[in-house]
């Protein structure tokens, strides 16, 4: 076949996508269908598919509405959000590194809701307005800090790193003062879980995961010439600086939110897209992938966390143990140069 | 610009060069004394300065500023120097070797395995003494160092500063979460291991000190025989390959350091982040792009941040105290800031 067969190369490509896109949607499914029909009240998967569609009993309608939805909700909801994120993150910095978790993003959030827990006492909905508030000032901040006449990415990155050091040397000075116990109960928010929302809760989320994804698809054809640097950037007619940061900025919205909802799964942003590039292998952003595996990822450990480990286990747990062994492999096996960081 | 094209691009010849190199020196270790000198004078317990010189030279039983300044400033600033001293070399070695700007001891995951290995100390061996934790924490801290190493040069291309960089991210991201799983259960390991974890000087005894001499010597020497080697490695592997340099020995020779070092100074005083980071790009502007230079002005200044970061945390919320490890972040991250919005990273 004749390599330079451009519509057939893309056709192959656009396959690849979509079977890709096809078997994480059934993943995420099939493991939220599980998830549902598993727990002290055990539901076989023909009722959930029947209380789902409206025709169950009174019983199972408050377990899956009440009980297992939000739970399964907020995971995929999260970890979609998470997985675009840190996608949108890496291929705009052009920076494998350049995740929520490693800029301070996931620590201005974690230290926000912290302080609201131990040092202002509040809780619940104060707790995740905390978050959302805290991951928008470091991004904020570190706006600020980078930007001189342009949006460099190691520039970005070093200030991020930065600000992570500060925020998360504040959040070692509040554990150390505070009370043992109550140090216990803000570590069980840090470490990320998706047992407490409520559909409200998870509605804003929800919402806004949703108009910061209208906007990335809005965008995202940018980024293949973003990719090339602003001055080739301009000479195409995009604005470099003005794109990224267009984009940035809903990527921290989809961070501030998903931590928010379910506290800072820390993994799930940085190895989403390392692992959908991995399975597309088509050297592109792989948006849509990396937000499937997200949830995926979520959805699963969460399954794993609840009924697979014995004392239900917190999601971020789950992620950090099945999620870095693969990262560490996917490096280790990587044959792609990485040249500099 | 790369480590050997400074000097040629330098306005300014051999001699001058070595010259404003020697006066800086001189300065550095003048602002080294006296940070440790303020490090004995400052404290919670006024002590007047005569006394503290007393206390060095001719110290008198039973007089409690003595007491103060031997036996618990002292063994402070020794701590601090040797930290320091660890920490400045850790980072240097490791941004070379990995030709990575944000290369750092925490970054790496060598502080995640040292804080894993301190809380299962804590949790399942019941280990409660600074001298106890020691080991464990030098023995998290190589494995890890050692792990990433392993990991990161792995695969076609060797260890890669993207690679190494990614490895000690996803340990880290391995061990965080074990770590916190560990500490909800256990309110008693919290108890404890919140105060290793952020890092600090008080406490540390000199029996800590005289246990971790040695490596610290055996670090130091692998440190400085590596500043040629990294001179090579930063015109980049083709070309350093080209020049004759064996980059397999490089990098096993680094990780030698960096275990040693990151082994050293965490046991020492916890896992402190950002000396390791800061220091090198402070060391820079002065040394040039020469690695033994500023391999020399990171062994300096790595004890000055830490000392100093030390004696202001004993002062801002007097007559209480913040840990070293929190000063150093506030102070080494505005730091940090400053030099990369001048741009002077852009040649790493």
């Amino acid at each position: 076949m004749d390599v330079l067969d451009l519509p057939a190369l893309r056709r192959r490509r656009s396959r690849r996508q979509a079977i890709v896109a096809v078997v994480l949607i059934a993943i995420v499914l099939g493991a939220s269908v599980v998830a549902i029909s598993l727990g002290a009240s055990g539901i076989t998967p023909a009722r959930v598919f029947a209380t789902l569609a409206g025709f169950g009993d009174r019983g199972d309608e408050f377990v899956v509405f009440r009980l297992r939805l939000p739970r399964i909700v907020t995971a995929i909801v999260a970890g979609f959000a998470f997985g675009l994120a840190g996608s949108l993150f890496q291929s705009v910095l052009s920076n494998p590194l350049a995740s929520p978790d490693i800029l301070g993003v996931s620590a201005g959030a974690s230290f926000a809701a912290v302080f609201v827990l131990l040092v202002a006492s509040g809780s619940g909905f104060a707790v995740s307005a905390g978050a959302f508030v805290g991951a928008f000032v470091i991004a904020a901040l570190m706006w600020v800090l980078a930007w001189r006449g342009g949006l460099v990415g190691y520039r970005f990155v070093l200030i991020g790193v930065g600000l992570g050091y500060v925020v998360t040397a504040a959040l070692g000075w509040m554990i150390t003062r505070a009370d043992v116990r109550e140090v216990s109960q803000a570590l069980v928010w840090m470490v990320g879980g998706v047992g407490g929302a409520s559909w409200s809760d998870i509605g804003i989320a929800a919402g806004i995961v949703l108009v910061s994804s209208v906007a990335i698809i809005a965008l995202g054809r940018r980024l293949p010439v973003l990719a090339l640097g602003d001055d080739a950037a301009r000479g195409l007619g995009v604005r470099g600086a003005v794109s990224r940061g267009a984009l940035l900025l809903a990527a921290v919205a989809l961070v501030a939110a998903a931590t928010a909802l379910a506290g800072p799964i820390a993994f799930v942003a940085l190895i989403s897209a390392p692992i959908a590039r991995a399975l597309l292998r088509d050297g592109g952003a792989a948006l849509l992938p990396s937000a499937l595996i997200g949830s995926a990822l979520v959805v699963v450990a969460d399954l794993v966390g609840q009924h697979v480990l014995a004392d239900s286990v917190p999601v971020g747990i789950v992620t950090g143990v099945i999620g870095a062994p693969y990262l560490l492999w996917l490096i280790a096996t990587s044959n792609r140069k990485g040249a500099d960081g | 610009m790369t480590a050997l094209a400074q000097p040629v691009v330098s306005a300014s010849s051999p001699t001058k060069r070595r010259v404003r190199l020697l006066v800086a020196l001189v300065v550095t270790i003048a602002v080294l004394a006296l940070i440790a000198l303020a490090s004995l004078a400052i404290g919670t317990r006024q002590v007047a300065f005569p006394d503290v010189i007393h206390a060095l030279v001719s110290p008198v039983d039973g007089n409690a500023d003595h007491l103060v300044v031997r036996e618990l400033r002292i063994p402070r600033l020794v701590v601090g120097l040797m930290a320091g001293v660890a920490l400045g070399l850790v980072g240097t070695v490791l941004q070379g070797v990995t030709r990575n700007p944000i290369a750092d001891p925490g970054l790496l995951g060598i502080n995640a395995g040292a804080s894993f290995a301190v809380v299962l100390a804590i949790a399942t061996l019941g280990v409660t003494q600074p001298l106890g934790f020691v080991w464990f924490a030098f023995g998290g801290a190589a494995l890890a160092a050692l792990l990433v190493f392993v990991i990161g040069s792995s695969g076609r291309d060797g260890a890669t500063p993207v690679k190494l960089a990614l490895t000690g991210a996803a340990l880290t991201a391995l061990l965080t979460p074990l770590v916190t799983l560990v500490l909800i259960g256990d309110g008693d390991t919290l108890a404890r291991f919140r105060f290793w974890s952020v890092g600090s000087l008080a406490g540390r005894g000199l029996d800590v000190a005289a246990a971790l001499w040695p490596f610290l010597v055996a670090g130091v020497v692998v440190a400085a025989l590596l500043g040629r080697r990294l001179n090579l490695l930063a015109l980049g592997d083709d070309v350093a390959r080209g020049l004759g340099a064996r980059l397999g020995t490089t990098r096993v020779l680094a990780a030698v350091a960096v275990i040693v070092l990151a082994g050293t100074a965490t046991s020492l005083v916890g896992p402190i982040a950002l000396v390791g980071l800061v220091v090198p790009h402070l060391a820079r502007p002065i040394a040039g792009g020469d690695y033994r230079w500023i391999l020399v002005f990171s062994a300096l200044f790595g004890p000055a941040l830490l000392l100093a970061a030390d004696v202001v945390g004993r002062v801002v919320v007097a007559p209480a105290e913040l840990e070293a490890g929190i000063i150093v972040a506030f102070i080494g991250a505005p730091v940090l800031i400053a030099i990369v919005r001048r741009s002077t990273v852009r040649s790493i």
